[in-house]
């Protein structure tokens, strides 16, 4: 071998494989303004559709009247429920089992709902026509607060299923009950408890938020009539599921339905839904024969498509008097809104809530879950997170730290004492769950060393005094929080959305001149899919990442998978990626066995060739092998060489972590200043390792905005108090502190390169770090949990209530 | 509604149009002349997604109508890059320090930035945070955002350097 010949390492490199801090090949459209993005399309003849919604939280409809609407100029029709009746389109299935109004029959059920659909020429001439459509209201009473629903006067609100009290998922218990979901040895936990030396009780409130991505939800519907095929470009995070239930509930062919899913300006779980003005949108292309385009404003964004949370979860949590955990018992009460539109697996009414034991060894543990109708927007998607994940985490983490406080032990060393071991993995919960691999106790240990926890109690200790003489007007408080994700849903055997299990799907074409494109069933909305796909294949096939598209959104071109949420992208389109390129490097093996004319079994891979073995200086390139298929006739083999793997995970992955945070209140005004965060994540294997950090500051960024600030909040009547940016908090650089990353590495035994998924992790740990810490900067004065979002009213609240700020 | 007559200059180049006084430059920016750059993510003025430059100065083209731009110069995202066709030192930046995600506020925040570095083209990092507070990030949490920029004013220091 002379010396010009690149060795294994530099050819390696030169792929961009896994584990490379490769730059995105996203970013040179982006940074330029070329994203294409659903409000972007512009397509001849296209007109605008713009909602009448709901003044009212809950009022009859007493009638609608179009006729100033319709005669504004440029004004071509006025839907409603009336017009979509005979097309029985009046009510659309959701995620959940449930149906929702398209546009409102006879009752409004929540303020900001679909009344009235305006389609005109331009999105101005709609918002005139908009505002001239009257609608005569008789008002109701509304529920606003969940614990009211199922009181014996309480207004109806679903007349639609006022009689059917089976519902989805089992017998109802109200006209306004949903569902019980109940998981756990109850009489085992309840034993537990009342056995026990210690028991803190605890009522955890998980306030109603919104994912709010900067780009709301929206589509452009196109039915052409020639070829009878319909074309949504819209903002879908699930384009083929879209496909499928558009299929089903309009009766047009599947294969006559194309989505495309463009540029998506984030998604965070508001974009998995099925909304009103998709279908609307849809039905005016179809009557007017032209295209249509709907785009949310952030107002409608915000009250009415898919809030998040709303979980309010009553605990008890028992110990021995040296702090060793014996039993856990929750019970949810979920506040849905009007309709149950809530983005889970069928068989899980509450999500994987039941996640909820933790990273703990919990040997008994009890959950029930109860959802709830009021009179708010439906939802209750994942913001950021697997199916109520971050609630069963947030859950968790809060019930810890009282526990910590009633026996008076450190929150660190309280959780050192009570993880499941390294060894017990993998490790099956009381509560159903098989953790497939973890070493928390060296994540923990790392973080505390990392930010030297023992010297920050210390100087919390002196700042504490320093208070108390009189000396400083400042709390500081240390957040200590360790998480245990449950994603990459999931094995068809138990998870699936509308019956369609969650598999996930990449195909690999192989061009003769070595380079590649791979399509995939999943959607990047900001997560760098086209980066990061194209390294797994890299490392699996040998041919540059530089070298390879990837591409995904479109359900003509992309093989079907259930899309991106509930961090399921690398865990089960990365495998399927992963193993479509296994069965390209087996045919390519093949190939090389033949003209290298020795037996497949005496060849070796190396980096981006077969060898044979102790002889490297024989041996075929991939781009040789590619070239040979498509220009040899090679006995037994097809020419060609593509694939497609259907992936379907035998189990879902567990990413875990320990977030440390430190801050400063002013007791006085309320005012909290986070001094420093410190997030270790442990995603398994690492693909990219520039894009993990990123993920992981945005998360931490939307944990902050979650625990400090947001909430989607209604009055007694239905009214949403304040749905614009100016009151729902999303921090800008000057609130954003600066974040900490650090990494532990426990690869997923069963993925077939070992990652787990990360983009969620920092908002499920982040959220009860955060928590933990303001909590924490109380706990001396005897607090032990004071409800989201601590903003500075509700801090400075906390303080007067302790009789610190008098 | 009638319409009137507006021209202005955008990326250099002279332009016109009929449009409704109440339309906002926005609309006009986006769906008269096709520069899709700068974005909507709010209505309330508190995104910044759509930050375009006007004679000078940053505004959010979602609150001034095409009226107001009337004889104005205008800069959007699609104007930034060099004459010859090559980045800025920003958009450079912004790959090279992973300063997006989803891309959707990186017109604005570029041009923002842009803005901002010929404002005060040695800012401190409080004094960047503070210069893009009004341009919200959903994904990167800024930090990268803020690192990117801190390059490209080095960088663009160095050039001027080079070039004197």
């Amino acid at each position: 071998m002379n010396d010009q010949t690149p060795t294994a390492v530099e050819r390696a490199e030169k792929l961009q494989g896994l584990g490379s801090k490769r730059k995105r090949v996203e970013d040179a459209r982006f940074t330029q303004g070329k994203g294409n993005y659903v409000d972007d399309i512009k397509l001849p003849g296209m007109l605008f559709g713009d909602f009448v919604r709901s003044p009212y939280g809950h009022a009859r409809i007493k009638s609608i009247d179009k006729a100033a609407a319709l005669a504004v100029p440029g004004v071509v029709a006025v839907l409603t429920a009336e017009d979509l009746k005979p097309l029985n389109l009046h009510y659309m299935p959701t995620l959940a089992g449930d149906v929702q109004a398209v546009l409102a029959d006879e009752k409004v059920l929540f303020q900001g709902q679909e009344v009235a659909f305006v389609v005109a020429e331009n999105r101005y001439v709609a918002a005139d026509a908009v505002d001239l459509v009257e609608v005569d209201y008789e008002q109701l009473p509304a529920i606003n607060d969940p614990f009211k629903a199922m009181d014996a006067d309480a207004p109806v609100l679903r007349e639609d299923i006022k009689d059917k009290m089976e519902g989805a998922h089992g017998p109802r218990k109200h006209v306004n009950h949903i569902f019980t979901w109940e998981v756990g040895d109850k009489d085992a936990a309840h034993k537990a408890i009342s056995e026990a030396e210690v028991v803190a009780e605890e009522m955890i409130s998980y306030q109603r938020v919104h994912p709010c991505p900067l780009e709301t939800c929206g589509c452009v519907a196109s039915m052409d009539k020639i070829n009878g095929k319909l074309t949504i470009w819209g903002t879908f995070q699930a384009p083929h599921a879209v496909r499928t239930v558009a299929s089903l509930i309009t009766n047009i062919p599947e294969h006559n339905i194309r989505i495309i899913s463009p540029d998506i300006g984030g998604g965070f779980g508001n974009k998995v839904g099925v909304y009103p003005g998709y279908i609307c949108s849809a039905v005016a292309s179809i009557v007017t024969g032209v295209p249509i385009k709907w785009i949310e404003d952030r107002i409608e964004n915000l009250t009415s498509t898919a809030f998040a949370r709303d979980y309010h979860m009553k605990g008890r949590i028992s110990a021995t008097s040296d702090g060793k955990i014996t039993g856990l018992d929750c019970h949810v009460l979920a506040d849905h809104g009007a309709f149950d539109a809530c983005a889970d697996p069928t068989k899980f009414p509450a999500g994987f809530f039941n996640i909820c034991t933790g990273s703990y060894d919990i040997p008994a543990a009890h959950v029930t879950v109860d959802g709830v109708y009021t009179n708010k927007a439906p939802g209750g998607v994942a913001y950021r997170c697997s199916f109520r994940v971050t609630e069963a985490s947030y859950f968790i983490e809060r019930m810890v730290d009282v526990l910590a406080r009633k026996l008076d032990m450190d929150p660190a060393d309280l959780r050192l004492k009570n993880f499941i071991k390294k060894e017990q993995f993998p490790y099956t919960s009381v509560l159903g769950w098989e953790y497939d691999s973890g070493d928390y106790e060296t994540a923990l240990d790392k973080a505390m060393k990392t930010v030297d926890y023992t010297g920050l109690r210390a100087e919390q200790k002196a700042n504490r005094e320093a208070f108390d003489r009189g000396e400083t007007r400042k709390l500081m408080g240390i957040g200590v929080a360790f998480f245990t994700e449950i994603v990459g849903a999931g094995p068809v055997k138990n998870c699936d959305i509308l019956g369609l299990g969650m598999f996930d799907s990449c195909e690999i074409r192989i061009h003769p001149t070595g380079s590649a494109i791979a399509r995939l069933g999943t959607i990047s909305q900001g997560q760098g899919h086209a980066t990061t796909f194209a390294q797994i294949l890299a490392s699996e096939i040998g041919i540059p990442a530089d070298m390879i598209t990837i591409e995904e959104g479109d359900t003509d071109t992309a093989p079907y998978g259930l899309g991106t949420y509930g961090s399921r992208s690398t865990p089960v389109a990365g495998a399927a990626t992963a193993m479509a390129g296994r069965k390209i490097r087996a045919k390519a093996q093949m190939i090389a066995a033949y003209l290298l004319e020795v037996h497949e079994d005496d060849l070796e891979w190396d980096v981006d060739r077969f060898q044979v073995k102790g002889n490297p200086e024989s041996h075929k390139t991939m781009a040789e092998l590619a070239f040979a298929s498509y220009n040899q006739a090679i006995p037994g083999l097809e020419p060609g060489l593509e694939a497609v793997s259907y992936y379907d995970p035998p189990n879902m992955t567990y990413p875990f972590g320990a977030y440390l945070c430190v801050l400063d209140i002013d007791v006085d005004t309320g005012v909290t200043d986070v001094r420093r965060f410190y997030a270790l994540d442990d995603c398994g294997t690492r693909i990219n390792p520039m894009i993990i950090e990123g993920q992981v500051h945005g998360g931490l960024t939307e944990a902050l905005a979650i625990a400090m600030g947001q909430e989607i909040a209604y009055d007694e009547i239905g009214n949403v108090k304040g749905a614009t940016l100016l009151d729902f908090y999303l921090p800008t650089a000057v609130e954003t502190p600066a974040w900490e990353t650090d990494y532990t590495v426990t690869p997923s035994p069963h993925h077939p390169i070992g990652a787990k998924g990360v983009g969620e992790s920092p908002n499920v740990g982040g959220v009860s770090a955060f928590s933990n810490a303001v909590n924490d900067a109380f706990a001396h004065k005897g607090l032990t949990h004071t409800q989201m979002p601590h903003d500075h009213w509700r801090v400075w609240k906390t303080a007067e209530k302790l009789g610190l700020n008098g | 509604m009638s319409k009137m007559h507006v021209k202005m200059t955008v990326n250099g180049k002279p332009v016109e149009g009929l449009a409704e006084p109440r339309t906002l430059l926005i609309h006009f920016l986006r769906e008269d002349l096709n520069l899709t750059g700068p974005h909507i993510g709010c209505d309330t003025s508190h995104c910044g997604a759509c930050t375009v430059d006007l004679d000078g100065k940053s505004v959010k083209s979602c609150t001034v109508f095409v009226a107001q731009a009337n004889g104005a110069e205008v800069t959007t995202i699609e104007g930034i890059a060099n004459p010859d066709g090559t980045l800025h030192a920003l958009q450079e930046a912004f790959r090279e320090h992973h300063g997006l995600q989803c891309g959707f506020c990186t017109p604005g925040m570029i041009t923002r930035a842009h803005r901002l570095l010929q404002e005060n083209p040695n800012p401190t990092e409080a004094e960047i945070r503070m210069g893009i507070s009004g341009n919200l990030c959903r994904c990167t949490g800024y930090q990268n955002i803020v690192k990117s920029i801190t390059a490209a004013a080095e960088q663009l220091a160095s050039m001027k350097e080079a070039a004197e």
